[in-house]
């Protein structure tokens, strides 16, 4: 069975080529949001939908598990037509926490390659730094805003538009100069591990409080890492 | 300026909210996420929120309020007077449950931060640490407090929506001419 994740990305892939790149990208993201609250649940959607991306809302790990596929107890039923490309989830909840939900998706080989953002009303280093480190994308401080989730968004089609471009370029210039198949890289290798391999430093040496500034310290080091040719 | 006066009344009892720290910034938030096609989102998620949370405040009320358990009443009606003992001993001994407590009030903290409950989330932390400190008196008294909060700014949140509902929200007016 194919990467779910990267199976995602590669099709983008295959349907950008030959589109004007300018354009936005017509495929919605498909966004699995886990939370116990109530509340929460109903401003997460909301704050989803604005952004142009498809909801799924649960309200455990469990569940976000069983609805991936991955639950030992319940066989994936036809879900996997539905493919996740983002998770986001609380970090305090009832039953198995998100910190567990995100360790459990980065052990598994079908599901790794989906972003992973945590949400915590905590501001614990602590806490933050053994997410990023278990492979979390991002870290959000509850509560969510607008600009939170447009920034995940953002960068996660972004990254991925600049790398179809930039694969694109390499190849119209046949590997002038020392674009030695970076961007092609880019696409086959899972953008999640190695973001996690190059994380550790920045992140856990990091002693600002945490806002855009720290958060960003991570997209960036993974801009750096993989698209080497850029500056 | 509005000339409407009902708007010119939501306006003024809007800002009085905010002004008076019953609501923070993320209420703002909320009302951005309204649109013509959602216009009364904030109202449904403080609606929600208040039918949500009278579920935790009742369950803190049963844990801070009530010592003993059901089940032990049931054992009282169905045997001896041996149990009836039992049941004094298990009343006297039964200690507060900070953490089952903290438990309720990190979930009611939460709710009330993301529709920015202001005071009621002040309350909320300082119930908290009364609970970290394992202060029994200090969670009671917190409680009170932070159920007098609640109650205010429901009332102030109905009034305010039902006003909204009368003009259609301040966030869709039309621009100011």
């Amino acid at each position: 069975m194919a990467v779910n994740g990267a199976v995602t990305w590669l099709r983008r892939a295959e349907e950008i080529d030959g589109y004007d790149l300018s354009a936005s990208d017509s495929e919605e993201v498909h966004v699995l949001a886990v939370d116990d609250s109530l509340v929460d649940r109903k401003v997460i959607e909301r704050l989803l939908k604005i952004t142009s991306c498809k909801v799924t809302a649960v309200d455990s790990g469990r569940r976000a598990l069983q609805f991936l596929g991955l639950d030992e107890k319940k066989e994936a039923n036809g879900f996997d037509g539905l493919k996740v490309d983002l998770i986001i989830t609380d970090y305090c909840m009832p039953g198995m926490t998100g910190y567990e939900l995100l360790k459990k998706v980065k052990e598994s080989s079908a599901f790794r390659e989906i972003p992973v953002v945590i949400m915590s009303s905590e501001n614990v280093i602590a806490r933050i730094d053994r997410c990023l480190e278990e492979g979390a994308e991002d870290f959000i401080v509850k509560p969510v805003k607008l600009s939170d989730v447009k920034r995940i968004i953002d960068y996660m089609t972004t990254d991925f538009r600049e790398g179809e471009e930039r694969r694109r370029g390499i190849n119209k210039r046949k590997l002038r100069d020392d674009g030695d198949g970076d961007g092609d890289r880019s696409l086959s290798s899972s953008p999640p591990s190695t973001l996690s391999s190059s994380s550790t430093a920045p992140c856990s040496t990091s002693t600002s409080p945490l806002d855009s500034p720290t958060r960003r310290l991570k997209m960036t080091s993974f801009e750096e890492h993989i698209f080497a040719d850029k500056k | 300026m509005d000339r409407n006066p009902i708007r010119r009344q939501l306006a003024i009892m809007r800002q009085s909210l905010f002004d008076q720290g019953y609501l923070d910034e993320q209420f703002i938030e909320l009302e951005q996420l309204q649109d013509d096609a959602n216009p009364n989102f904030v109202e449904e998620v403080v609606t929600l929120y208040f039918r949500d949370s009278a579920r935790l405040i009742l369950n803190i009320h049963h844990a801070l309020y009530v010592h003993f358990s059901p089940t032990l009443f049931l054992f009282l009606f169905i045997h001896t007077h041996k149990v009836m003992i039992l049941l004094l001993f298990f009343r006297e001994r039964k200690p507060f449950d900070f953490k089952k407590l903290d438990g309720f009030m990190h979930q009611f903290k939460g709710s009330s931060s993301s529709i920015g409950a202001n005071k009621v989330k002040a309350e909320s932390t300082l119930f908290r640490e009364y609970c970290r400190s394992a202060n029994a008196e200090g969670c009671m008294r917190a409680f009170q407090q932070l159920k007098k909060e609640y109650a205010t700014l429901r009332k102030k949140l109905e009034a305010y929506f039902q006003l909204a509902r009368q003009t259609g929200p301040l966030e869709t007016a039309t621009r100011p001419k």
